[in-house]
């Protein structure tokens, strides 16, 4: 088994190693000088020229590649070309109300969508079973910022339950205001989530309920209640928790949408500002945090299977 | 077993994340404090307002910084920094001495050694500043209070040189500052202005802000425009920037905001039926919209088919278009913003007919040839963006072939540069806007003859350099008007830029806001929460 | 177990393959197992009605008219106009066209370049690790983010946003193809084939390619909705193809700040999408029950 976990962290590195090649020749290779933006309105050409020594852009590609990939082993990931600061920094400032929108969708998403599942798995084929293959099937289909218009439009606006925008730290200004901030983009964001997992939900518990230990339960005269939660549930975890890991890549798409919609100061609006302004240090540091936050997680997630899942043996 | 990891993995982050986290979030005690939230016409990217022309950052420069003149509303310069100032007899010498009291932020006096280094930076980026620059002979520091400016020669426009109202303002740092390259941007933000700045409360692209500062001495005059006496009114000026204009708005509504400095002349109506919101033109002069020919490459490198274009751009519809309500535009034919000192009519009938025609018949006899015009459409500023559609528009109407390529500002920015053909990735035409203050006298780069140091687009008439020159060293505002009018005639003549109009941008704010001075440049000190 | 698509309903494969035409169902079994399908079918039809013939009918979806900015839906302007005075009704008719287009594209080239890639690294040992590895630092980055950074960085044109989407759909194919063309592999029927010296090409067309096409098509619905999606997202956020074409994410990023004044800019085109992404996903959904219905148990 240890083996297999160091196998499996061993495979992150060429993982990685793609992620970040990839990232860097896309910005390299991609029309565009940097330095002319940066040189700003009015610049001569002997500025641009200037600027583009001091950044190394006259450089070899591959001579730029070793020097990139040599300061993000120690940690440093650029400085933003236009405000100066280094990207951790900036990452650093921008990571709360992206990880606390992310905690409390998943949170959400899974107190509503396992029980959504599991009950639609056991009555299959009710009404109650149509209702959430049907609700699958729209969450799929409506954009996310449409329906966060939608609910500021009749929540915020209308009945001025809840604020319009902005994010509110726990830390700085108490429980209340952080919770009042956080529905609306948690509500809208977690459509598409709960789409998915409580689809995923019912089709494992669905097929875990075929079993025949299942059916030997039944017999037995357990009850059904203790049936779902201690034979079809836990067996039907895997999935689910794989599903998790998987969503992770959606639900950060859907934050620079969120964020974006409700004015939330967090790394999906840094990343998009970036973009806008072709601040590439921004752009790469990003591309690389999200990609390194989506591998580790699901390597987590593997390793946890080996861990507490006796049935799987590598 | 596995449920239990879950669990534990989800109490695990719970309790990790404030830790981590701890160390990120700010806390700050906000209850005794007035502050005054402001939503900003831009995000603030650069810091360094000598090195960039954007606005916001002038912006920014004028909370924190000081000048040693600054215009009044009647666009004269008067001292700010500086107590008394003298002029030899021979125009040649100006002895400036600086006000008692001044001190940066981090508690060192101002000195005169400061003020000269900082204008020395400023004059290695500014128009302006190049061509005071151009006449200055030396510059001294006999104490530490006095600046000494010696001239090569007379000049009309020094006081109005270093008493810039907007872009690059001649702002004073300290001289450790000031003697950062002028290519670079200055890594401390420590000024002498009623502001400070709170650097480790800044989130770019978010949040700036500021804080008084107790240190400063304000002049006895009130305030006007940029001059008269800055008193900070509230302890600290947040601005959070907002990318989406409705949910500026909203926020400005449910009192989330106090101040919000550009929202969308087709908002005006929701906010101003708000009884708590008050909605006004703060600049007087506004904005001036501009179609920049490029005169470098066909087909706009003939006079006549520039002409052309002109005689078709009917400013009513680029107005009604990008602004709308017609509260907030007039039509204006002058190159000088109308309702100041060098307003005039001289050579304007070429633009203000807007005769699809005329325009028709004038394109035919310059012998246009089919060649595509390439207008850069920036997309992400809608009153560019509609400006460009509609130039589109009329140059197709009159018969040219138009090629319109949408893209963003900053992408714009970096092409604009290009003298290069269109096929090496040059340009035809792009459309921009002036703030009024930029376009008030013949100084202005907008108005540039000279392809070697213009602005992009590059008009090359000797003429009119010759004009503009005479204007550094006229006197009486006769012979200022005169040069005016012979700069005008030679714009219009040689079809330099299209002018598109006046228009102005409104203000909303809360109503227990007070003290806004009216001006072209937004300033936040006499401000005050009520 | 295989790795489930992320933003669309989870796909596994159907480890039993089939011989080359076994089984294939006829639209009318399919309809009347599936009455749901009949509902997303015919809404697709009228949207693709709408898209092809539509715009003949409309007013210019880009002509400028300062006068009716921002009018409310009437009789005349039935779905009002935007801040430039563009009809809404044409903008919208237009956008259809643009992404059934998108979606269409997206689709067939994912799919193409993806079985293209997992046939090799299926079927090519050498290659499978190297294509593999590039698969899973492609699926790393979050698919939104490379879209946008794609296409800011190499210029908005419908071309770079087609490839922009693209791209991030191409690792799920490709897992997708790969497994199936492993699990086939193993088969009796294949190995002998192998072993009886029958050439590559035709070992892939008659026993590998049809084992994949129920799969494929079932996955390139799902591309198609989704890759609607994300145009619209992409448009929203001001990084989606040029402006000046009116597709729907276009035209709901331009009515972003008119939201309150004049809703309509935004409310049509949405729903607009919404339905047009529910129609392909309900056919989506049909076709995988019909077409594997081992899938279709296990969802």
């Amino acid at each position: 088994m240890y083996v297999y976990v160091l196998r499996r962290v061993l495979e992150t590195i060429p993982v990685m190693f793609v992620v970040a090649l990839f990232v860097f020749l896309m910005l390299r290779l991609a029309p565009g000088d940097p330095a002319a933006v940066i040189a700003g309105d009015y610049a001569t050409a002997e500025d641009i020229a200037r600027i583009r020594e001091r950044l190394g852009l006259n450089e070899p590609i591959h001579i730029q590649f070793m020097t990139w990939i040599g300061s993000l082993m120690q940690g440093d990931l650029g400085v933003s070309i236009f405000n100066r600061l280094p990207v951790t920094t900036l990452i650093g400032q921008r990571l709360e109300p992206t990880l606390m929108l992310a905690l409390t969708t998943i949170l959400f998403t899974i107190l509503v969508a396992v029980p959504l599942g599991t009950l639609a798995a056991w009555k299959a084929g009710s009404l109650i079973d149509r209702f959430v293959m049907v609700f699958s099937v729209a969450g799929f289909s409506i954009p996310v910022f449409v329906l966060g218009y939608i609910l500021v439009y009749f929540l915020a606006i209308e009945l001025r339950w809840l604020p319009v925008q902005g994010y509110k730290s726990m830390w700085e200004h108490g429980f209340i205001e952080f919770i009042k901030h956080m529905i609306l983009p948690t509500l809208t964001l977690s459509v598409i989530f709960i789409a998915l997992i409580a689809r995923m939900t019912r089709a494992s518990v669905m097929e875990v309920l075929q079993e025949d230990y299942v059916r030997t339960a039944r017999a037995k005269g357990q009850s059904e209640f203790k049936i779902l939660m201690r034979h079809a549930l836990r067996n039907a975890a895997v999935p689910i928790v794989t599903v998790i890991g998987i969503g992770i890549a959606l639900l950060i798409g859907g934050v620079v949408v969120t964020e974006s919609v409700y004015n939330i100061p967090g790394l999906g609006r840094l990343v998009l500002d970036a973009v806008l302004a072709r601040d590439y240090p921004i752009i790469q540091g990003l591309i690389l945090f999200f990609s390194f936050i989506y591998i580790l997680i699901n390597l987590l997630i593997d390793l946890s299977y080996t861990f507490f899942d006796p049935r799987i043996r590598y | 077993m596995l449920q239990w990891t879950r669990r534990s993995m989800l109490a695990a982050a719970a309790v990790i994340a404030p830790l981590a986290l701890g160390t990120t979030a700010v806390v700050s005690d906000a209850s005794a404090e007035t502050v005054l939230r402001v939503i900003p016409h831009a995000d603030l990217k650069n810091l360094d307002p000598i090195w960039t022309t954007a606005y916001i950052s002038r912006n920014h420069g004028y909370l924190i910084y000081d000048t040693l003149f600054a215009m009044d509303e009647d666009f004269k310069p008067q001292p700010q920094m500086v107590d008394t100032y003298t002029v030899s007899d021979d125009k040649l010498t100006w002895t400036f001495v600086l006000r008692d009291g001044l001190k940066w932020h981090d508690g060192a006096d101002v000195t005169a050694e400061d003020c000269i280094a900082s204008l020395k930076r400023w004059g290695a980026r500014d128009g302006m500043g190049q061509q005071l620059f151009g006449v200055i002979e030396e510059l001294s520091a006999p104490d530490p209070k006095t600046i000494v400016m010696k001239l090569k020669s007379p000049y009309g426009l020094v006081l109005e040189s270093i008493g810039k109202i907007s872009s690059n303002v001649p702002f004073m740092m300290p001289k450790r500052m000031a003697e950062t390259d002028p290519f670079e941007q200055v890594s401390e933000h420590i000024g002498s202005g009623p502001f400070m700045f709170k650097e480790d409360e800044w989130v770019p692209g978010s949040k700036v802000v500021y804080v008084k500062n107790p240190n400063y001495v304000p002049r006895s005059e009130p305030p006007s425009a940029a001059s008269g006496g800055k008193i900070a009114k509230v302890d600290r000026v947040e601005w959070t920037y907002f990318p989406d204009q409705n949910t500026a708005m909203n926020a400005l509504i449910s009192g989330e905001v106090d101040y919000f400095e550009s929202p969308a002349v087709d908002l005006v109506p929701i906010l101003s039926a708000n009884s708590d919101i008050v909605v006004e033109v703060n600049d007087p002069l506004g904005n001036i919209g501009f179609a920049r020919f490029n005169h470098l490459l066909p087909p706009f490198d003939n006079a006549d088919v520039r002409r052309a274009a002109l005689m078709a751009m009917k400013q009513e519809d680029y107005l009604a278009t990008a602004v709308g309500d017609q509260q907030f535009w007039k039509t204006c034919y002058s190159v000088f913003p109308c309702d100041t000192p060098l307003e005039n009519d001289v050579g304007s009938d070429v633009i203000s007919a807007g005769d699809t025609e005329k325009a028709k018949a004038a394109l035919e006899a310059a012998g246009y040839d089919g060649t595509p015009v390439v207008i850069m459409q920036p997309t992400d500023i809608p009153v560019l963006s509609a400006f460009s559609l509609v130039t589109a528009q009329k140059l197709r109407e009159i018969g040219m072939t138009v090629d319109l390529q949408a893209m963003d500002w900053s992408t714009l920015t970096s092409r604009r540069a290009k003298r290069d053909p269109v096929a090496d990735g040059g340009w035809n035409m792009f459309h921009t806007w002036w703030i009024g203050a930029d376009v008030i006298d013949p100084m202005s780069i907008a108005f540039s003859g000279n392809p070697e140091a213009g602005w992009f687009g590059w008009p090359d008439d000797a003429e009119l350099e010759e004009a503009r020159k005479a204007f550094t060293v006229a006197e009486t505002t006769e012979e200022k008007q005169a040069i005016g009018k012979k700069v005008q005639e030679r714009l219009w003549a040689i079809g330099s830029s299209g002018h598109l109009g006046q228009f102005f941008v409104p203000v909303a704010y809360r109503s227990n806001v007070k003290g806004l001075i009216k001006s072209p440049v937004q300033f936040f000190w006499n401000m005050s929460v009520e | 177990m295989s790795v489930p698509a992320e933003t669309r309903p989870a796909l596994e494969v159907d480890p039993t393959p089939k011989t080359a035409g076994g089984g294939n169902p006829t639209v009318l079994s399919l309809v009347l197992r599936h009455p749901s399908i009949l509902f997303g079918g015919a809404l697709l039809l009228v949207m693709i009605a709408v898209a092809t013939i539509g715009p003949i009918f409309t007013l210019d979806p880009v002509a400028i008219n300062p006068i009716l900015r921002l009018k409310p839906p009437s009789a005349e302007i039935w779905f009002g106009t935007d801040y430039l005075g563009r009809d809404t009704f044409a903008r919208v008719i237009h956008g259809a066209q643009i992404s059934l287009v998108i979606g269409l594209a997206v689709a067939v080239i994912a799919v193409s370049i993806g079985l293209f890639l997992g046939l090799i690294a299926g079927y090519i040992r050498a290659l499978d690790a190297i294509i593999m590895r590039v698969m899973d630092g492609l699926m790393a980055i979050p698919a939104i983010l490379l879209a946008i950074a794609l296409i800011s960085l190499s210029g908005a044109t419908l071309g770079t946003v087609v490839i922009a989407i693209v791209i991030p759909e191409i690792p799920r194919v490709v897992r997708l193809v790969r497994s199936v063309v492993l699990s086939v592999r193993e088969e009796p029927y294949v190995e002998a084939a192998i072993a009886s010296g029958t050439r590559l090409p035709l070992i892939l067309t008659r026993h590998i390619l049809p084992n994949t096409v129920a799969p494929l098509i079932v996955q390139a619905t799902y591309i198609c909705g989704s890759a609607m999606l994300t145009e619209a997202i992409l448009g929203f956020l001001g990084a989606g193809i040029p402006p000046e074409i009116p597709s729907w994410g276009n035209i709901m990023s331009e009515g972003r700040t008119y939201f309150q004044i004049s809703p309509w800019i935004i409310f049509y085109p949405g729903i607009a999408l919404a339905l047009t992404v529910l129609a392909v996903n309900i056919v989506g959904d049909g076709l995988r029950d019909t077409l594997d219905p081992r899938i279709a148990r296990k969802m």
